[in-house]
């Protein structure tokens, strides 16, 4: 459980989250209709198509892209896409929306399923135990875009050989011994390439 | 709650999926036990969705939509009855097995029940006592007539003070605070969860009493949002969707 003092203290009007304008717009998954996640998750609960047709529109290309970048097949990423909604719409209990937002989960799901197409292996990840701990709000497409080029400055400021081992682990789904037989580094400095290369793009979105 | 450090760098592969053998062994055995390595674990697989945004660009096909729509379509929908079966076609003897095995297992399932509703009715009575706990831990907060002590150290003039309990995964918030000034009509104190990333959220406006003293018991909150503080404001009465400089007061989470 978190907890939290509050003590007054008028200088911390400047804390960046109550600086500039970002103050006036609220985040908050809301569809262009105006419903949140958890409404559209209700009604397919429910079994109501329009709610899937809703997720699609605001989801389908997150899922259909990374897909896509790790199989670099447009069919075979279209069924990636096909499998993750209609696994989604048989079951909706999988996601547990108290234990993260749904776009980022889709993401980690859609690229789970990709590279699990690409090794031509089986599900590897039961999906219901997939937590995705994520801030940035994937719902909209200005948030997304924003989010999108945070991301890429990110990739293009680090070392390239750091980029290179993220990449190949994330997008090609290779093994850190798999990732050190092809670069020929060590494998301990191909672990802490990925890692902190994972908390990079964490730091970028916790400024 | 931290990482422990020496499993940081095998979290990040396993997230990824790359982590194998004995490794990957030793460390799901650990994570059965170390909450600090699921909650990184969770933000590792957070990362991961932000790198998932570095492929973005590209869009389906539009007749991926249709495909899905027309999929969706013909599959059950979740909680539809199941088709009924034409009876007619079984023969007498077909249905006179059937009979036998369904006494069969409507005894197994007779038997079944029987074992769940006794747990479950353990599980009501310690339901029961719990929930009576809290609601005494919550009338006790709320109680109008509640003496609110805030202890400080000597000599130390009184200012605002709030505490906020937050439960993230239950997006449960307790917060109370003393010393608030009483502020003039047609003007609320407003609560701010501030997560780590985006803007405030609205955590609930209150007015305190003669003394000072306010309590929040769990606002209206999205669920699973990572707080990084907490803040109060002042604002018009019913609220307002972003908080008014200055801040009253403002803490940043242990």
């Amino acid at each position: 459980m978190g907890r939290v003092g509050l003590l007054g203290n008028p200088s911390l009007a400047s804390h960046p989250y109550f600086k500039g304008k970002e103050i006036n717009c609220l985040s908050g998954a809301e569809l262009k209709g105006g419903l949140t996640d958890a409404a559209v998750l209700s009604a397919i609960r429910s079994g109501d198509e329009d709610g899937m047709a809703a997720l699609y529109d605001r989801y389908a290309a997150v899922v259909y892209s990374v897909a896509l970048r790790v199989l670099g097949d447009t069919g075979a990423a279209e069924d990636v896409l096909q499998e993750v909604f209609m696994q989604l719409w048989r079951n909706p209990g999988v996601f547990d929306s108290s234990r993260g937002s749904l776009g980022p989960w889709l993401a980690v799901i859609a690229r789970h399923r990709a590279i699990d197409g690409l090794r031509k292996r089986r599900p590897e990840t039961d999906i219901a135990d997939v937590v995705v701990s994520v801030e940035p709000d994937m719902a909209g497409d200005a948030q997304r875009a924003r989010a999108m080029e945070k991301v890429r400055g990110t990739l293009g400021s680090m070392p390239s050989a750091q980029r290179q081992a993220l990449e190949m682990a994330y997008f090609e789904g290779l093994s850190h011994s798999e990732i050190s037989a092809k670069t020929g580094e060590p494998l301990g400095t191909i672990k802490t390439r990925i890692r902190s290369g994972l908390l990079a793009l964490r730091k970028a979105f916790a400024t | 709650m931290s990482v422990h450090e020496q499993f940081g760098e095998d979290l990040a592969l396993y997230a990824l999926g790359g982590l194998e053998g004995e490794e990957r062994v030793a460390l799901e055995k650990h994570l059965e036990s170390c909450a600090g390595c699921r909650r990184e674990l969770e933000q590792l697989r957070g990362d991961m969705a932000l790198m998932a945004l570095s492929a973005a660009g590209p869009t389906p096909p539009r007749r991926a939509r249709q495909r899905l729509l027309e999929a969706v379509a013909r599959e059950p929908k979740p909680g539809a009855a199941p088709a009924r079966v034409g009876w007619r076609t079984f023969v007498p003897w077909v249905a006179a097995a059937a009979l036998a095995v369904g006494l069969v297992v409507v005894w197994l399932q007779n038997s079944d029940l029987h074992r769940r509703i006794a747990g479950l009715q353990s599980q009501a009575a310690q339901q029961q006592v719990e929930l009576q706990q809290a609601r005494e831990v919550v009338s006790t907060l709320t109680a109008s007539d509640a003496m609110r002590v805030t202890l400080v150290a000597a000599k130390t003039p009184p200012q605002p003070q709030g505490k906020a309990f937050y439960v993230r995964d239950r997006a449960s918030l307790i917060f109370l605070a003393s010393n608030l000034q009483v502020l003039p009509a047609q003007k609320v104190y407003e609560l701010w969860l501030v997560p780590t990333s985006g803007a405030p959220i609205p955590a609930g406006t209150f007015k305190p009493d003669a003394h000072g003293s306010a309590t929040v018991i769990n606002p209206p909150l999205p669920g699973g949002v990572q707080a990084k503080a907490f803040a109060i404001t002042v604002e018009p009465e019913g609220g307002s969707s972003a908080p008014t400089l200055p801040i009253v007061i403002f803490g940043v989470g242990e």
